[in-house]
């Protein structure tokens, strides 16, 4: 089972160590990790995707509600939540595979930002699984390197 | 006012009578500032039994343990005590100097990340980047360190940050910790379903742990346990909190309990635990126990519920409100039968001993030395045989029973037992340890000498590091390996070096004159005891 955890954490410096120190120490995955400021300068929140069985899931919530520095933790599914990566790609083109890596780049919504005689670095903003589809349709190509930031996710708007 | 003088006024504003440590360069201006206080300071003689001595204080005063030690090796030695206090939930507050705060990260001398060493084994820690802070931080860590789920904080101190000029010393009175709001109060929707499962029920079982000890819920529990009479089993660190020999109490559960006590756990269909963690050492196998049983899990730690097993009503709270919630509701069961049962298990279990001649058989020595400690003695039982065998036939009427039951670090009784008396110093203080436990505490004679702390060590010497032989005994057909203490000490000359008094027992002919002996006069005494090698628990 996967889960979303939305940890809003005190802007500390050692949090960001404590909470990923949390889920070695416990044997808990993080599949992945996203940290930045919110629109409070003392608050960071930490995006993570993690998972497990159901009672893996409940003790990452419990023991991150124990950690001093979180403020609050939210936890919802993939399909709960509107969930954004952003990654640069870096692939090696030549004559032969220039049109279809464009051709590409045009059905995914990926866009080139930068580009020499035989390399370019594409940029996509989209769900986890389309970056994946993206990585794996490029792979056939030749990709050179790859960063990715790590999900961003918020819970899907709900009146309540 | 310095930083060092702000760290020790909020020590005495907290109303700490002692500081166990060690001093080293980057905590001397502390213990500078500290000569100019009543607290009275305690040299122990390695950082380590500094936590331990703080944890038996702490377990006896109710209020967080002190140590100050130095920074690198000293706050490294410490470590070791921190762990211990954490996973037995002992609240301490640990001081450690630091280098110079503009050299942190520049591996100079004696310098340790300890903040970051210790992060997975405290409750929180503060690393100081402005003196004007230390109010407020030892505010919230004594705050921290002894609310909720307690536990020990530790505070890092870099010696620029304690010779720092901070003005006028104010001591917050309240704490503002926007993060942490322990839960104390029992939802009262989980009270009365708890209510109405007793109702159901016709076996249920109560199983005590620390919790009930740290919440001081011990009266609360012993009259709902004899308002509807129900029946008490205790985990190790529970031990002492019913007397042993309380009618419905059955002693200790799990894999070095008593059988009747582990049966009454199988067989019951309903189960309380009370600050207790069903740890793998109580609870064999929880899915398999709880599998058709009600378990009610009442824990201050949510974290704790639902760990190891699944509970059937999950309630967060303080044990003692939450058993006093519990006493404002009328309880309709009968367990008259249940209770028959449990007595009749209990004589057809009996625990036999064959005790060698010749030796000094510990069970029996354990179980006379109780009924002949003061009423409200304290006993501090080590690791090892030793423990189990304090465990389980030491009898607690009116006194306390202290030992590392989560952490089961060896050498805790002696600086467990130093600490206990320094806060108790007029209730009789016993230390049960064996000859290898003994040994990794006994440099803390010289403390006892030096601040005259009067307590009996007794020491059941079999040569051999026990608990692991007898584990090597069963498991690798006595191929024995690294478990032989020989090359130990005279502890007679120990003694004599250390100006102790010293018995020795070697059999048990005449036992009750030497154990009076060995209790008599408010004096400590090191007692040798020669037990049966090849014994077993």
């Amino acid at each position: 089972m996967r889960r979303i955890f939305s940890v809003l954490v005190e802007n500390r410096s050692g949090v960001l160590c404590k909470v990923a120190g949390l889920f070695s120490r416990r044997s808990f995955n993080i599949d992945s990790l996203a940290v930045g400021e919110t629109d409070d300068h003392a608050v960071s929140l930490m995006t993570i995707m993690s998972s497990g069985t159901e009672q893996t899931l409940e003790q990452i919530e419990k023991q991150l509600n124990k950690k001093l520095d979180v403020i609050k933790v939210k936890t919802f599914e993939e399909s709960k939540a509107i969930t954004r990566e952003l990654m640069l790609i870096k692939v090696k083109y030549n004559k032969g595979t220039r049109r279809e890596i464009m051709e590409t780049c045009e059905v995914m919504k990926a866009e080139i930002v930068d580009m020499s005689e035989n390399q370019m670095i594409l940029q996509i903003c989209d769900t986890p699984e389309k970056i994946k589809l993206l990585i794996s349709l490029l792979s056939q190509v030749s990709i050179v390197e790859v960063a990715r930031t790590g999900t961003l996710a918020l819970q899907k708007c709900m009146e309540d | 006012m310095t930083g060092a003088d702000a760290m020790v006024k909020s020590l005495e504003q907290e109303s700490v009578g002692y500081v166990f440590g060690y001093p080293g360069v980057a905590i001397c201006p502390f213990y500078n500032s500290i000569l100019d206080s009543k607290i009275q300071t305690i040299l122990i003689r390695t950082e380590q039994n500094a936590a331990h001595s703080a944890s038996g204080l702490a377990r006896l005063t109710g209020k967080p343990g002190v140590c100050a030690v130095t920074s690198g090796p000293g706050a490294t030695n410490l470590i070791t005590g921190i762990a211990t206090a954490f996973a037995d939930s002992i609240p301490l507050v640990c001081i450690t100097g630091q280098v110079n705060s503009e050299l942190i990260g520049s591996d100079v001398f004696q310098e340790a990340d300890i903040t970051g060493a210790v992060e997975s084994f405290v409750k929180y820690s503060y690393l100081v980047k402005d003196a004007r802070e230390i109010p407020r931080i030892f505010k919230e860590a004594f705050y921290i360190a002894n609310s909720g789920r307690k536990g020990p904080v530790l505070i890092d101190v870099p010696i620029d940050i304690q010779q720092q000029e901070i003005g006028e010393f104010v001591y917050p009175e309240e704490v503002h910790l926007r993060t942490y709001k322990p839960t104390v109060k029992g939802n009262t929707l989980q009270i009365k379903k708890i209510v109405a499962e007793l109702n159901k029920a016709k076996r249920p079982l109560i199983c005590a742990g620390g919790g009930v000890r740290l919440s001081d819920a011990k009266d609360e529990l012993r009259q709902l346990v004899e308002e509807y009479r129900i029946p008490v089993v205790s985990t190790m660190m529970g031990i002492g909190v019913m007397a042993t020999e309380h009618p419905l109490y059955y002693g200790m559960v799990g894999n070095n309990g008593f059988p009747w006590a582990n049966r009454a756990m199988k067989e019951a269909d309903l189960i309380m635990m009370i600050g207790a963690r069903v740890a793998d050492r109580a609870v064999n196998q929880p899915e398999r126990v709880m599998k058709d049983t009600v378990l009610i899990h009442v824990d201050v730690d949510p974290a704790e519920i639902g760990k190891n097993a699944g509970a059937t009503i999950p309630i967060v709270g303080d044990a003692k409100h939450i058993l006093a919630e519990l006493s404002e509701y009328k309880i309709e069961g009968d367990y008259s039968e249940w209770i028959t049962s449990l007595e009749q298990y209990r004589e057809e279990m009996p625990v036999v001993r064959k005790p060698v001649e010749g030796f000094v058989d510990p069970a029996e020595l354990i179980r006379k030395m109780s009924y002949k400690m003061e009423d409200n003695a304290i006993y501090v039982a080590d690791v090892g045989q030793n423990q189990i065998w304090s465990c389980k036939y030491h009898v607690v009427r009116n006194g306390r029973f202290l030992t590392t039951g989560g952490m089961g670090t060896m050498g805790y009784s002696i600086p467990a037992a130093v600490g206990a008396k320094l806060a108790c110093p007029d209730r009789q203080v016993v230390a049960v340890c064996g000859d290898g436990s003994f040994q990794m505490s006994m440099m803390e004679l010289a403390t006892m000498r030096q601040y005259d702390v009067p307590v009996k060590i007794v020491v059941l010497k079999n040569n051999y590091l026990g608990m692991v032989r007898q584990y090597q005994h069963f498991t690798y057909e006595d191929n024995y390996s690294v478990v032989d203490l020989s090359g130990s000490p005279d502890l007679e000359h120990i003694a004599a070096a250390y100006g102790m008094k010293f018995l020795r027992i070697t059999d048990m002919e005449n036992i009750d004159a030497k154990i009076d002996e060995l209790l008599s006069g408010n004096t400590s005494c090191l007692c040798e005891c020669i037990i049966d090698p090849m014994d077993l628990v």
